[in-house]
């Protein structure tokens, strides 16, 4: 076994103990980057002169009994939507290429800070508008389980990456399933916590009343370490929490009995892969069988939550890309006016999705639609809530699906949006709600191809949530990994 | 639900210089998804208060005092064109 396949928690116990160092894992996960790029894309820009130079300043603090923190050595990635100081940061768009931040997002201040690893910034969808990376501006990522397959979006090299061992664990951000669904249909475990836990200074903006930042990795114990390593209260992003955060990791085996689950009713039928649904029930068992009583609970407005999405998200994210005019960072196509330089810089540098969504953004907006779509949505987000506290009466935590369907092939879905926008009909309810929800991995279809499982917990619930994953990992046992020679053959 | 999209004053506002065909396709093409949207409005939301924070917080203050600021040769080096500390673009005004 290679030092790549290694879990944090085991490569944190053996540089504690002295038997690897942080230069041998950080040579082991570059060696596997070298192997799969070509085929798998995971990274747009792979910094190997600067995770070198960390890796050995970290085995320097180790030798001098200096370390700081517990992730301090092991090699992560980061999407690259997280600014990083002088490290070409592009959003995955045309219109950022060449752009070097001057400054660090909280995210990677706190990575840094404790010593982490930054191996380099992972592909992504155009600004993270997408749910397969096929918008990446640079190429997409592919599927390590079948490279004619997507990974999900738009973390999706985030998620590759972990699965195929190009990087320990990685950051993602979630907008309405960005970091869930691509760990979903890449077999790994991605969390989005509760809104307003990792600061979003320095993550370019989205849509911001539901981006947040995550982990991906391969067990839920290293995403409960990663998590715990970029969440807190930072005063840069004014909706950042400022209340307590639990320590993770002590709960992560007290286990499901005694404990409700309910599984949302509206998550299923038309749409939804026997082979998905089998699994979710598989699993239902499986925690029945640990102590957890099952119930199903009906949430009526999830059925609309993805029609609010996509006059929520589009809506804030025509503000918030209105910075992109080629004044002040960036590329600029040259106009006679200010007003022609923008809006020839914007048409050239944007893929088709982000101006599809900055249109749908400005329409729903604009002067006498703004009642019946953009504030009508926000109503219908306000009642979502309500139901879900309702549903938070009758179970401890929710279940569902992470996705309707294992990964799909690239082009599928590449050119109605709208069937591309089905695959987060499960997840997009948690980022409306701000909500934690998360994906663990519970097993393969009949392909071969990995399904995910999603756990959502109440506002703050995160302790919850983690038990229930954990103790639905050590019940599923899903230990499968993409094969190598799989990808290298191609 | 037929909707009426005046596609080329939304990409006006929007700052999008998109020729007639691509124009065309994005109007069809938004006509399709606020069709969807739309569903939202069937939904008896009325008593609902329109919400912008998931979490209801409402201000964050800060002590107002003097912080350094990013490094001003390290942000202009980013500009496409930038000269004596200024940002440089073509007239943003029609001359009179």
């Amino acid at each position: 076994m290679s030092l790549a396949d290694l879990s944090i928690t085991d490569a944190v116990a053996r540089l504690a103990a002295g038997e690897v160092t942080s230069v041998d894992l950080t040579a082991a996960v570059l060696e596997r980057a070298t192997m799969t790029e070509a085929d798998l894309h995971c990274y747009l820009t792979i910094d190997r002169d600067g995770a070198f130079a960390s890796a050995a300043a970290s085995d320097t603090r180790r030798q001098t009994g200096a370390t700081v923190g517990p992730l301090d050595g092991i090699p992560v990635a980061v999407k690259d939507n997280f600014s990083t100081r002088g490290l070409e940061t592009t959003a995955a768009s045309q219109l950022l290429a060449g752009y070097h931040p001057p400054y660090d997002a909280h995210a990677v201040e706190r990575l840094r800070a404790g010593g982490v690893v930054l191996l380099g910034k992972a592909n992504l969808d155009e600004f993270a508008m997408g749910s397969s990376t096929e918008n990446s501006a640079f190429g997409p990522s592919r599927n390590p389980w079948d490279s004619n397959r997507v990974p999900g979006g738009s973390s999706g090299g985030s998620a590759a990456a972990v699965a195929v061992g190009s990087a320990m664990g990685a950051f993602g951000s979630d907008t309405g399933g960005s970091i869930r669904q691509p760990a979903s249909l890449c077999g790994v475990v991605g969390v989005k916590p509760t809104y307003g836990r990792v600061s979003r200074y320095g993550l370019i903006a989205f849509a911001s009343s539901l981006d947040q930042i995550g982990p991906l990795a391969r067990t839920v114990d290293d995403a409960a370490l990663l998590l715990e390593g970029v969440w807190g209260h930072d005063r840069r992003d004014a909706t950042s929490y400022t209340g307590d955060y639990p320590e993770l990791r002590r709960s992560l085996s007290s286990g499901v009995d005694g404990l409700t689950v309910g599984l949302v009713t509206q998550f299923g039928g038309e749409g939804y892969e026997p082979e998905v649904m089998a699994a979710t029930r598989a699993t239902l068992d499986k925690l029945s069988g640990a102590g957890a009583e099952i119930v199903e609970v009906s949430i009526p407005t999830v059925d609309v939550a993805l029609s609010a999405y996509y006059l929520i998200a589009p809506a804030e994210a025509s503000a918030n890309l209105a910075r992109f005019d080629g004044i002040r960072y960036g590329n600029r196509v040259e106009g006679e006016t200010t007003e022609e330089l923008m809006a020839r810089t914007r048409a050239e540098g944007f893929g088709p999705e982000v101006i599809r969504r900055i249109l749908l953004g400005t329409y729903s907006l604009s002067a006498g639609y703004y009642d019946a779509f953009y504030g009508q949505a926000q109503r219908v987000r306000t009642r979502l809530i309500q139901e879900f506290a309702d549903a938070y009466e009758a179970a401890d935590v929710l279940v569902s699906p992470t996705s309707p369907t294992v990964a799909f092939k690239l082009g599928a879905k590449a050119t109605d949006p709208l069937a591309m926008y089905l695959s987060d009909i499960c997840t997009i309810p948690s980022n409306l709600t701000g909500h934690p929800a998360m994906s663990v991995p519970v097993g393969l279809d009949g392909n071969g191809l990995p399904i995910g499982f999603q756990v959502m917990a109440p506002a703050l619930a995160e302790e919850r949530m983690f038990a229930v994953a954990a103790e639905i990992e050590r019940l599923v046992g899903f230990t499968a990994r993409p094969t190598l020679t799989g990808v290298a053959a191609v | 639900m037929a909707i009426d999209i005046d596609i080329a004053h939304v990409a006006r506002l929007a700052r999008l210089a998109l020729d007639d065909d691509e124009l065309e396709t994005y109007r069809r093409q938004l006509g399709l998804i606020l069709e969807h949207a739309a569903k939202v409005q069937a939904v008896a939301a009325s008593d609902y208060e329109p919400i912008a924070h998931p979490l209801g917080l409402t201000n964050a203050f800060r002590v107002d005092e003097v912080k350094p600021s990013l490094d001003r040769d390290e942000v202009l080096s980013q500009a496409p064109d930038h000269a004596d500390g200024y940002f440089v673009v073509p007239p943003a005004l029609d001359a009179p």
